[in-house]
């Protein structure tokens, strides 16, 4: 209970860094809840990572598993609060004033910019995220196999994930 | 998943009969509840631009292009918008929460589940396997995005730079985003970059099906 302020403080700030998608917010996200808060092990932000992998919707909705692991529901729901509303009255406001900004040179300059910086970021969050993920040559192989399948077909990749789940049951303990 | 889309909607700019916000909710639940394994844009296409025609392809092109400038993810982005256009703000909320109701659930789920069960040898070697495979898929996904839309050398030295700044330099999330986002901005500032045709990104949107 008494995390509850830190949580919505954490996963607010958090929001503001998920340019592009969640996994720019990966390596900030892991040092507060695992260095600055003691929150999770590595480990732990690991496992919850990959759980929001196997969810429908948005991914990064793992933050309210976050919440219920140190703060139970009320802890859940302050998370995905936080994590979600101020980044949505942001997307409201602009996108209302989108339009008018269509003759302001910088809009296509920020998006320009931003593009690239959001795949680097993107990138950075991946490697911190495979460091603790691809631990040896089966994880490995197991990654390079599901990345190939979803570059090359159409299948998706919810079977990869679930086929992986099973494969470590026998091979990973 | 999907067949070749229609050429062409007409963007029309005539007035757009207001729909209900539970209409938008129902909706946004339906892919907030079907669209596993990423890439909610693909989904949110079939449903908004194919299967309601709330949309043509060319707003919905501007509401993803929105949607990545801003922070937030691109599933709750696009629910905002879509929603405030086709509702005003009592739309956007509905289709927000519509969106994100399953995965709550399922997050909420998972907690309890792995609150109860993380120290059993079993779940962590199913999740030592999801994690192996989580990072294949998102890999897949940033190279896919990458391939489409990276174009020449100032890209490609941003995402280098961004990628070294997090994991070499360890300057942390908001110093990258600040110092590399500031540099590139005004890299691309007005009337210096070269043009990139709009139907490049319209083709990128159709190859995410």
């Amino acid at each position: 209970m008494d995390q509850i302020p830190a949580l919505i403080r954490v996963f607010a700030y958090l929001s503001l860094l998920t340019i592009g998608g969640g996994m720019a917010a990966f390596p900030e996200m892991k040092v507060q809840i695992v260095e600055v808060h003691h929150w999770l092990t590595s480990d732990q932000v690991t496992h919850v990572y990959s759980t929001g992998q196997m969810s429908p919707g948005p991914n990064m909705m793992m933050v309210a598993e976050v919440g219920q692991l140190v703060s139970g529901f009320l802890g859940a729901l302050v998370c995905a609060l936080a994590f979600f509303v101020p980044t949505g009255i942001l997307t409201f406001l602009v996108g209302r004033v989108w339009k008018r900004l269509e003759h302001w040179p910088w809009r296509d300059s920020i998006q320009k910019g931003l593009g690239p910086v959001a795949i680097g970021l993107a990138v950075g969050g991946l490697i911190t995220f495979g460091k603790g993920a691809i631990t040896g040559w089966l994880t490995l192989i197991v990654g390079l196999i599901t990345f190939y399948a979803v570059v090359k077909t159409k299948i998706n990749p919810v079977f990869f994930i679930l086929g992986s789940a099973v494969l470590g049951l026998f091979a990973l303990r | 998943m999907a067949t070749a889309p229609s050429a062409a909607t007409p963007a029309t700019t005539s007035p757009r009969t207001r729909v209900s916000p539970l209409a938008i909710f129902l909706t946004f639940l339906l892919v907030g509840a079907t669209s596993f394994g990423g890439g909610v844009i693909a989904y949110l296409r079939d449903a908004l631009v194919r299967n309601k025609q709330w949309f043509d392809d060319v707003e919905f092109l501007e509401m993803t292009s929105i949607s990545n400038t801003l922070p937030g993810l691109n599933a709750t982005n696009m629910a905002i918008l879509a929603g405030d256009r086709l509702a005003g703000w009592l739309g956007a909320a509905a289709a927000l929460i519509g969106m994100c109701l399953p995965a709550f659930l399922f997050m909420v789920g998972a907690g309890i589940v792995y609150a109860e069960h993380h120290a059993r040898p079993l779940a962590a070697a199913a999740l030592r396997g999801v994690a192996a495979a989580a990072t294949g898929l998102i890999a897949a996904t940033w190279y896919k995005i990458g391939k489409k839309s990276l174009r020449g050398f100032y890209d490609a030295f941003f995402v280098m730079a961004a990628i070294l700044g997090i994991n070499y330099f360890k300057w942390g999330v908001p110093i990258t985003l600040l110092a590399v986002g500031a540099v590139a901005i005004f890299t691309y500032r007005p009337h210096t970059e070269p043009e990139k045709p709009a139907q490049e990104q319209e083709e990128w949107i159709r190859s995410l099906h």
